[in-house]
C-alpha cells in the first residue's frame, strides 16, 4: 500500500498592487505590451500636439484689442477680437448704452433656469415665478414701460436671445410632445391621425424651411394690418419642430411600458388620464431621460439657425460683429472658439444635469 | 338559492375571427363562494376570469356582476371594478411607487379618501398580509412572494366584494408559494368571494367550494373538490388530473 504524503500546494504570489498612483498606471496604462505600446504612441502624440496648442492659444497669443499686433508674423491666437467685440457678440445689435438691460434680463433668466432644476422649487408656485420672471424679461428687453425706451425685437440678439429661444422652446415643446405621443396611441382615430400627420410633416422638412415659413410665408396668409412679432413666429416654429422629434422619443418610452401596468391600473379603477399621469408617464419618461436631454441639447444649438431669418442670436451676432469690421475679419476663428466655449458650457451643464435626473428617477430600481 | 353575485349566461368570446376562446359559458357564483378554475393552458380559464372585470370583452351572452350587467357602458364597468379586486401572475405592482403609494393610489384618486385615511387603510391591509414593515420600500426591493402579498393587499384596499386570482403563484419560486397561499387561505376563511385560476391542487382541496375544469373554451366539469379529485366525471378531467398529480 502506498503511503500518500501530504504536499502543500505552493503559495500563490501576492496579487499585483492595483491601488495607488503607481498601481493605477501599471494596470491601466501598461497592462500588457499592446496597452503599453498604445500608451507610448498616444503619449507621444499628446507631447507633440499639446505644446503647440498651448503656445498658440496662450504663450504667443495677443490679448490686447489691437489688430495690428495680431498681424505680426509668428504670433498665436488673437484673443483681442473677443476683448474688442465681446459686447457685440453677447448682446448683438441691442443699443450699446442700454445693454445693462439684456444683462439683467439674462441673469434673471439664468437664475430662473437654475432654480427650476432644483428639487426645492418643484412646487406649483414655480409656474408663478416663471410668469413673473418672463414678464420682467420682456419688460426689460422690450421696454416702453417704467421709462425704459422701446427696443424692437429685431434689435435683440446674442446670448439673451439664444437663452430665451432655447428655454422657451424646450419648456413649450415638452408638454406638446407628451400630448402628441399620447395622441399617437389614442383609441380615437381622428386624434391618432392628426398626431401622426403632424409628426411626419414636421420631421419631413428641415428646420431652416420651417423658420423660413414662420418668418416670410406666414405673414402672407394673415389679414392686412394683422401681424405677429417675428420673434414669436420663429419661437413657435422652433417649438413645433422640436416637439415633433421629442414626441417620437417619448412614444418610444410609452411603448416600453408593459401591458400589465395598464391592466393593473384598470382593475384599480383609475381613469385614462389618471393612468397616464400616475402610472405610464412617470415610468416612460424616466426610461428616455438620456434621449430627451439629447434632444434638448440639440435644440439649444439649433437656435443658431434663426440667423437666417435675421434674428442675430449668439452665432449670428458673432458673424455680424466680425464681418462688419474689416480690421478684425481675419480673426473669425478666435471668435468662433469663444462662442463654442459658451455653447459647450451650457450643453455640458445640461448633460451633467441629465445624469442627476437619471439617478433621481431610478431610485425605485436600486436594490 | 341565494341570488348569485356573478352570473355568466351563455357567454361567448372570440379572439380575432377564428379563435373561439369561450364557448357558451354558464356559471353562477354565490356570495362567499370560493371557486378554483383549472385546466390545460389555452383552455380559456384566464380569459373567463378577466371577463369579470372587463379586461376582456365578451361578444355574446350576458354577464352580471353584483347586479350590474357588463356592457360597453363605461359607468357600469367602473362600478364593477370598484367591487372586484384582481391579483395577477406577474404581480403588476407599480415599480416607481413605494409599497405604500401602490396601495393608497386607488383609494386616494378613485375613492377620494384623504391621504391619512388611505394610508391607515393601506397599513391595515399590509398588516393583514403580514408585510407592514416593508411599506416604505419599492416593489423591486422585495422578494417575489412579498411582492405578490403586496399585490393582494393593494387589491384589498378597494374593499372589494370579489377577489380574482390569475395564477397568483405561478411566477414564484417554490419556497415562496406557501406564504402567498397562506394569505389566500386566510382570506377565504374570512368569507371573501374568490375565483382563483391555479394549479395548486392542495389549495383547491383546502378551501374551494367548487372546482371548475375547463378545456377548449368550455366548462367541462363543475364539481366539489372531493368529487373532482377522487371521482372526476369526464375523461378529459381524468386525463388532466393524471398529468398534474401523476408525479
Amino acid at each position: 500500500m502506498n503511503a500518500t504524503t501530504f504536499e502543500p500546494v505552493a503559495a500563490r504570489p501576492a496579487p499585483v498592487r492595483t491601488a495607488g498612483a503607481a498601481g493605477w498606471i501599471r494596470t491601466n496604462l501598461f497592462g500588457d505590451w499592446k496597452t503599453g505600446l498604445m500608451t507610448l504612441l498616444a503619449g507621444g502624440a499628446l507631447l507633440y500636439v499639446l505644446p503647440q496648442v498651448f503656445g498658440w492659444a496662450v504663450l504667443r497669443a495677443v490679448w490686447l484689442p489691437d489688430y495690428n499686433a495680431c498681424r505680426v508674423e509668428g504670433v498665436g491666437a488673437c484673443w483681442g477680437v473677443v476683448a474688442e467685440k465681446y459686447r457685440f457678440i453677447i448682446f448683438g445689435r441691442y443699443p450699446y448704452e442700454e445693454q445693462w438691460r439684456p444683462l439683467v434680463a439674462t441673469v434673471l433668466m439664468l437664475c430662473l433656469l437654475a432654480a427650476s432644476c432644483t428639487r426645492a422649487f418643484w412646487r406649483p408656485w414655480l409656474v408663478l415665478i416663471w410668469v413673473a420672471i418672463l414678464a420682467a424679461f420682456f419688460a426689460l428687453m422690450y421696454g416702453n414701460v417704467f421709462g425704459l425706451s422701446r427696443i424692437e425685437t429685431d434689435r435683440w440678439g446674442g446670448l439673451p436671445l439664444t437663452i430665451l429661444l432655447a428655454s422657451l422652446s424646450i419648456t413649450l415643446a415638452f408638454p406638446i410632445a407628451v400630448a402628441v405621443a399620447l395622441g399617437r396611441r389614442s383609441g380615437l382615430p381622428a386624434i391618432r391621425a392628426f398626431c401622426t400627420i403632424y409628426v411626419e410633416l414636421i420631421r419631413g422638412v428641415p428646420l431652416i424651411s420651417v423658420l423660413f415659413m414662420a418668418s416670410f410665408m406666414f405673414p402672407l396668409f394673415m389679414p392686412e394690418g394683422f401681424s405677429i412679432d417675428v420673434l414669436i413666429r420663429v419661437l413657435a416654429g422652433i417649438t413645433l419642430f422640436a416637439a415633433a422629434y421629442l414626441a417620437e422619443v417619448i412614444r418610444g418610452g410609452l411603448q416600453a411600458i408593459p401591458k400589465g401596468q395598464l391592466e393593473a391600473a384598470a382593475t384599480l379603477g383609475l381613469s385614462y388620464w389618471q393612468t397616464q399621469i400616475k402610472i405610464v408617464l412617470p415610468q416612460a419618461l424616466a426610461m428616455v431621460v438620456p434621449s430627451i436631454m439629447n434632444n434638448f441639447i440639440g435644440l439649444f444649438k439649433d437656435t443658431s439657425l434663426v440667423t437666417i431669418v435675421s434674428l442675430y442670436e449668439l452665432t449670428g451676432a458673432l458673424s455680424l460683429a466680425i464681418n462688419s469690421d474689416a480690421n478684425w475679419r481675419p480673426f473669425k476663428l478666435e471668435g468662433y472658439l469663444f462662442i463654442a466655449m459658451i455653447y459647450f458650457t451650457f450643453c455640458f451643464l445640461m448633460s451633467r444635469y441629465s445624469l442627476w435626473i437619471e439617478k433621481q428617477v431610478n431610485k425605485g430600481k436600486a436594490r | 338559492m341565494q341570488e348569485p353575485i356573478i352570473r355568466f349566461d351563455k357567454v361567448n368570446m372570440w379572439f380575432g375571427n377564428d379563435f373561439h376562446v369561450l364557448r357558451d359559458i354558464d356559471l353562477c357564483v354565490a356570495p362567499g363562494e370560493r371557486i378554483v378554475i383549472c385546466g390545460p393552458s389555452g383552455s380559456g380559464k384566464s380569459t373567463l376570469l378577466r371577463c369579470i372585470n372587463r379586461l376582456e370583452e365578451h361578444q355574446e351572452g350576458h354577464l352580471y356582476v353584483d347586479g350590474v350587467e357588463l356592457t360597453d357602458d363605461l359607468k357600469a364597468i367602473d362600478d364593477v371594478r370598484k367591487k372586484v379586486g384582481m391579483v395577477f401572475q406577474q404581480f403588476n405592482l407599480f415599480p416607481h411607487l413605494t409599497v405604500l403609494e401602490n396601495l393608497t393610489l386607488s383609494p386616494m384618486w378613485v375613492g377620494k379618501l384623504p391621504k391619512k385615511e388611505a394610508e391607515a387603510r393601506a397599513l391595515a391591509q399590509l398588516e393583514r398580509v403580514r408585510i407592514a414593515e416593508q411599506a416604505g420600500k419599492y416593489p423591486l426591493q422585495l422578494s417575489g412572494g412579498q411582492q405578490q402579498r403586496v399585490a393582494i393587499a393593494r387589491a384589498l384596499c378597494l374593499t372589494p366584494k370579489i377577489m380574482l386570482f390569475d395564477e397568483p403563484t405561478s411566477a414564484l419560486d417554490p419556497e415562496m408559494i406557501k406564504e402567498v397561499l397562506d394569505v389566500m387561505v386566510e382570506l377565504a376563511n374570512q368569507g371573501m368571494t374568490m375565483l382563483c385560476v391555479t394549479h395548486e391542487m392542495g389549495f383547491a382541496k383546502a378551501v374551494a367550494d367548487q372546482v371548475i375544469f375547463m378545456d377548449q373554451g368550455q366548462i367541462v366539469e363543475q364539481n366539489t373538490p372531493t368529487e373532482f379529485f377522487t371521482n372526476p366525471r369526464s375523461e378529459r378531467s381524468k386525463d388532466f388530473l393524471s398529468k398534474i398529480l401523476g408525479h
